[in-house]
């Protein structure tokens, strides 16, 4: 919920009703619906994991069934065989620095456009508004040749750095609104005590931006982890490759090994379900953030 | 759109934030006093301002150079190289002025890439709205596991689209698990060479978009519900109204802003569509589900007629801009008060 990440100072809302859903009687067509939708959305990902322990032969003989025997042979291939680590390590080291660079940029940028007065701060606000409407598609031929130009081919941070800069937008937008709600008084008072302004910046905002930077932070991480256009065309060295282009590769040079694939990408998505677990609140915040404003 | 400019503003109203936010602003202004300054208030000021300026570069600098060489720069590129007949290596000096442009129009595969691009933004509001409607107002309803329905609905928007679309090339095989799945149920008939049917395959693109991504439409709406006030629903029903008229004639009207939002969401990002089409059908077979973006990749890196590719990515972001300036302008203008900023974000929706 929006809570999460909600200022200090923000107005109260009609909390009674968010707590109090509809109350009324729940007839059994609400859970007949309910198992519906569960299934229809979850049964794609539960036979990837559960056909994972099954063999090809078994597969082969009906695509749909309980493992008999369990083959724990799949998994076992896929975790000793060193590819998916390398892959799993790669996306985790670009997603970090795409989210380190996000985040510290991002607030710092933020921070003049939220409690500075000064001519051109709604130009510049424009500026990176403008950029949620350039996603990496539109500029990805130009932007594979800029980073090719810049020795950038093959490395962590040509994939990083352009991830970074098109997630500032996002994070800007919503970072500023968050920084501006924090409540005066608390300048007013770090000014009293002789901190300067880049002090009360470090000491103060950035303490009390915790929630805030977390919410943009995860949205740039998960934005990195899922990403597969920009690094299709950055990476080409297979042992510099991240998960999902692992998943694609792997899916393609072993079509016949069903069993492998489905064991593979079972794998890969198990980091970004537990993280998505974890991180539920931020993630659902951070969307509500980035539509609410 | 005002939501960013004036934002956190529920409960209050949106004039009157920003007047708030205006005077807040003021007030940090005075909150720094030069202190220890020259005595000439003019020069005071002056120092002051500099300094300020300094501060404002410091903090304001790092993003924007971040911004300029990566945004910035490529798109005007873009610009560029689309008024070139270019490989992308060697000199840049085959300058065709708009026949880039001009091939690019008349091309039938682009034209049919617009065309499912077009197809894929209707059918996706068309398809997504109402299920993710009846979803969220199913799971606003208290039941037991109403916590882990709202987790759930919310996974497939979670994985990497290469991830979904690896497992549901795998499910949508020739005999595969679905087709399998319907005959055991008695659905035998319904059932298609999903992805190598040049007739259906943009169907079955679209159908697996419905999986991925009716969970944003279901928490985005949910998350509306939640600012609909209870005692509404209350009096109406008090008023004899059935859960089915209170739904329709309260609640439903008060989701308006959120789901215009997320109708914007869902367009940008159905006109973007890369990975998933990628994954599942490469735009075939016979190109009958190439989009916009595909064929950008597909004459760009694929065929190094980097040129022409570019032509196409500014095509994409014209059509896109349009597209998005209409939208706000005709239907999203009444939902804020402020001069109306265009936004919306790729990642989030796609």
């Amino acid at each position: 919920m929006t809570a999460v990440a909600a200022p200090p100072s923000r107005g109260p809302r009609p909390r009674v009703a968010r707590v109090r859903a509809d109350r009324r009687r729940v007839g059994p067509l609400v859970y007949v619906a309910a198992v519906v939708v569960a299934v229809a959305v979850l049964a794609p990902v539960v036979y990837a994991v559960i056909s994972g322990f099954r063999s090809n032969g078994q597969l082969a003989e009906n695509p749909v069934g309980l493992p008999s025997p369990w083959v724990w042979q799949n998994y076992v291939n896929v975790l000793t065989g060193g590819n998916f680590w390398k892959y799993a390590l790669n996306s985790t080291i670009i997603a970090l620095i795409t989210t380190a660079v996000v985040v510290v940029l991002g607030i710092m940028a933020a921070y003049p456009l939220a409690r500075y007065r000064f001519k051109g701060r709604d130009g510049l606000y424009m500026v990176f508004v403008l950029g949620l409407l350039f996603p990496a598609t539109v500029a990805i031929i130009p932007l594979f040749l800029q980073i090719r130009d810049l020795g950038l081919v093959n490395t962590f941070w040509g994939v990083a750095l352009p991830q970074a800069a098109f997630a500032l937008p996002v994070t800007v937008v919503i970072l500023r609104p968050f920084l501006q709600a924090l409540p005066k008084e608390l300048e007013e008072a770090a000014s009293i005590d002789g901190a300067s302004r880049i002090g009360f910046f470090w000491r103060i905002l950035v303490p009390l931006s915790g929630p805030g930077m977390v919410t943009v932070g995860v949205l740039a991480f998960v934005g990195s982890w899922n990403a597969y256009l920009l690094p299709l065309l950055i990476l080409n060295d297979p042992a510099m490759k991240t998960l999902p282009l692992g998943v694609a590769d792997f899916s393609t040079q072993y079509a016949s090994d069903t069993a492998g694939v489905l064991a593979f990408t079972s794998l890969a998505v198990i980091p970004a379900l537990v993280f998505f677990l974890t991180m539920q609140k931020r993630i659902v915040s951070g969307l509500q953030g980035a539509v609410k404003g | 759109m005002a939501s960013d400019l004036t934002p956190r503003t529920q409960g209050r109203g949106p004039r009157g934030a920003a007047a708030g936010a205006r005077t807040g602003a003021a007030g940090q202004a005075s909150a720094w006093p030069a202190a220890a300054g020259p005595r000439d208030p003019d020069a005071r000021f002056r120092s002051r301002q500099w300094r300020q300026r300094l501060e404002i570069a410091f903090f304001v600098t790092p993003a924007l150079v971040l911004f300029a060489v990566f945004v910035v720069v490529p798109i005007v590129q873009a610009g560029r190289y689309s008024m070139f007949k270019w490989n992308g290596l060697g000199p840049m000096d085959n300058f065709i002025g708009f026949q880039n442009y001009a091939n690019a129009l008349a091309d039938t595969i682009f034209q049919r890439a617009v065309t499912n691009n077009l197809l894929i933004v209707v059918l996706s509001i068309a398809i997504q709205l109402p299920i993710g409607l009846a979803i969220a107002l199913l799971l606003n309803r208290s039941f037991p596991g109403r916590t882990a329905m709202r987790v759930i609905v919310f996974v497939p928007y979670v994985l990497a689209e290469v991830v979904a679309g690896v497992i549901w090339a795998l499910l949508l095989q020739p005999n595969g698990p679905l087709d399998s799945v319907l005959d055991a149920v008695g659905l035998g008939f319904v059932k298609q060479v999903w992805l190598g049917d040049p007739g259906f395959a943009l169907w079955t693109v679209i159908g697996v978009l419905t999986w991925k991504y009716v969970g944003l439409a279901i928490v985005l709406l949910l998350a509306g519900l939640q600012g609909v006030p209870e005692e509404l629903n209350e009096a109406a029903s008090i008023d004899g109204a059935s859960w089915w008229q209170v739904q329709r004639k309260i609640t439903i009207p008060l989701l308006g802003p959120t789901i215009r939002t997320w109708i914007f969401l869902s367009m940008i990002g159905s006109l973007q569509l890369f990975d998933m089409v990628w994954i599942l059908t490469k735009g075939g077979p016979a190109n009958a589900t190439v989009t916009m973006a595909t064929y950008l990749i597909n004459q760009g890196t694929e065929r190094s007629q980097y040129g022409y590719a570019s032509a196409v990515a500014v095509l994409l972001f014209a059509i896109s801009f349009i597209l998005a300036i209409l939208y706000q302008t005709f239907i999203q203008r009444n939902d804020s008060d402020d001069a109306s900023v265009v936004r919306g974000r790729r990642k989030v929706s796609r």
